[in-house]
């Protein structure tokens, strides 16, 4: 096996300072949550304290930004997921005129920079007169969720075995019974899988929802903002909570997909 | 499609064609519908604002329908700076984020890809800094790295690798695994150097992954302009054409300004990735 070996040191060497340049910033603001309020800024290291951790809400507006974001990334989640798996499965399972050009509506938004994505939606929400908001943010999150859900979906809906639903069928289930109790559980890894891409993707947007969003604040807008004066620890706080729910849920998920396997070598 | 390489390992099994078109109508219209109101309209929104004039009331962001083609050339004159910054800084960061990327996607596909738990834990760190507000992570390294590199080009540069690193390890790495090993092994039993083996076997075989994760973080680099604002990592020395669209068309309200920038950039961006994707051999990709 030593031959497969990619300049022997050269591939771990790299590997560790990409890893390190990588994961260095996530624990800076994973520290800086725990630093010593005292002055305005969160700039300067000044002694631990789980204050801000007691108090995550202790900033103006930081909660109020937080709770745009969740409902946004919510609202724009469910219905991406729901235009999206729907396309997928069409896409995969029927042959239609056209088929190629929908591919390509679908892929070419995320081809497209977000400043441009969002000065677009912003210029036509101008010209039709539309008041920007929570609303518009929304409208403008479904529309590249959708993209990524159903690139997501379509590989789960490509793998899945036909002869699955083909033996439904043959056991008299009708159409609708073979798609709710067979073909839709099975694709539920990848639709669970494609509704938290979008959630994180619609989460930490930044670029299109500053062009959409009017008056209305998100969290990573928030931060945007508060950039030139300084960022309040409670910021640091609240993305500090949010890292270790995604990550405890990717281990989860990981521990089942892992046992999964190990049951399936049993059988 | 390059993207699809995320999910280079799925076998697509032979589904017959269902004959029911409507069915197919019925799936597809309400997404395809979004679509075409809320990305193909507003391209369209935007061309027509490019090549809008100033209203006779001569009001701050009050223009009216005009065909002014001269837009784009002001925009050009005003604006070429900050346009070719952009691609300089895209292409740079592009080229060493693959440097960095390529063998971190080579240890987790190939070293590591008969020990489930290693490769386990090191790919939820590479996906980790999705999990952390990016503006946090770029605003820590502003406190992190040394106050004189603040606002060069270097520190642009370091922020935009830094920001696509994860987009560019992903779809290499789907490549990279899916390589078959016995192909390298060939190649080194017929006394090629590990230098040759990796120019002819394995990196044209991963090459797909190449190309996708280029992509994906070419075209975001380019477009960006969080990193490169002054608040970030930037200065006023480093602004890019992302940031020029933002204060033009959010700030000082000349929106035939901003739309013909964004227009200008997507034009620039396709040309660049058709050369691009001819000149890779990865035609077929897309």
């Amino acid at each position: 096996m030593k031959r497969f070996t990619l300049g022997k040191a050269f591939v771990p060497v790299v590997s560790i300072i990409t890893l390190i340049y990588l994961l260095l910033p996530i624990m800076y603001v994973i520290a800086f949550s725990f630093n010593e309020k005292r002055g305005r800024n969160n700039i300067s290291w000044r002694g631990f304290s789980l204050e801000n951790w007691q108090n995550p809400c202790g900033a103006p507006q930081v909660c109020e930004a937080f709770g745009n974001s969740i409902l946004v990334g919510v609202v724009a989640t469910i219905a991406a997921t729901v235009l999206g798996t729907m396309i997928a499965i069409a896409l995969v399972r029927y042959k239609f005129k056209g088929r190629s050009t929908v591919s390509l509506l679908l892929f070419t938004p995320m081809a497209t920079p977000e400043v441009v994505l969002g000065a677009g939606l912003a210029a036509q929400f101008l010209l039709a007169g539309v008041e920007k908001g929570i609303g518009t943010i929304i409208l403008a999150h479904t529309m590249f969720c959708i993209s990524y859900v159903v690139v997501a979906v379509k590989a789960r809906v490509a793998s899945l075995n036909p002869a699955i639903e083909e033996a439904g069928r043959d056991l008299y289930a009708s159409p609708a019974q073979v798609f709710w109790r067979i073909t839709l559980p099975m694709l539920t890894p990848g639709i669970i899988g494609a509704a938290l891409l979008s959630f994180a993707l619609s989460f930490d947007d930044f670029i299109i929802t500053n062009f959409n969003s009017g008056t209305a604040t998100t969290f990573p807008k928030f931060i945007y903002i508060s950039a030139m004066k300084g960022v309040p620890a409670q910021a640091n706080v609240l993305a500090s909570m949010v890292f270790i729910a995604a990550l405890l849920m990717v281990i989860f998920f990981q521990i089942i997909n892992i046992n999964r396997k190990k049951r399936l070598a049993r059988v | 499609m390059a993207f699809t390489a995320f999910s280079a390992n799925t076998k697509v099994a032979d589904q017959a064609p269902r004959k029911r078109g409507w069915i197919a109508l019925l799936l597809l219209a309400p997404g395809i519908a979004y679509m075409l109101l809320f990305f193909v309209t507003p391209f369209i929104q935007l061309a027509i604002t490019s090549l809008q004039a100033p209203a006779e009331s001569g009001g701050i962001g009050q223009y009216v329908a005009a065909v002014q083609f001269s837009n784009y050339w002001v925009a050009i004159q005003e604006y070429w700076p900050q346009l070719l910054r952009s691609f300089v800084y895209a292409v740079i960061a592009t080229v060493v984020g693959l440097i960095l990327s390529y063998p971190l996607a080579y240890l987790l596909g190939v070293t590591l890809r008969n020990r489930a738990m290693l490769q386990g834990i090191l790919l939820i760190l590479v996906v980790a800094p999705f999990f952390i507000s990016l503006l946090l992570r770029t605003l820590a390294w502003k406190s992190i790295l040394p106050n004189e590199f603040i606002g060069t080009d270097g520190a642009v540069i370091f922020g935009l690798i830094y920001n696509f690193i994860p987009f560019m390890v992903l779809p290499m790495f789907a490549s990279l695994q899916a390589l078959d090993l016995r192909l390298v092994e060939a190649g080194s039993d017929l006394y090629a150097s590990p230098v040759t083996v990796f120019r002819k076997v394995t990196l044209p075989l991963s090459l797909p992954g190449v190309v996708s994760g280029t992509l994906l973080s070419f075209i975001p680099m380019s477009g960006d302009y969080v990193v490169a604002s002054r608040s970030f990592l930037g200065s006023t020395d480093t602004a890019m054409v992302g940031n020029v669209i933002e204060s033009n068309f959010l700030q000082t309200q000349n929106y035939p300004m901003a739309a013909a920038l964004s227009i200008l950039l997507m034009v620039i961006i396709l040309v660049i990735v058709a050369t691009y994707v001819r000149k890779s051999g990865a035609e077929d990709l897309l």
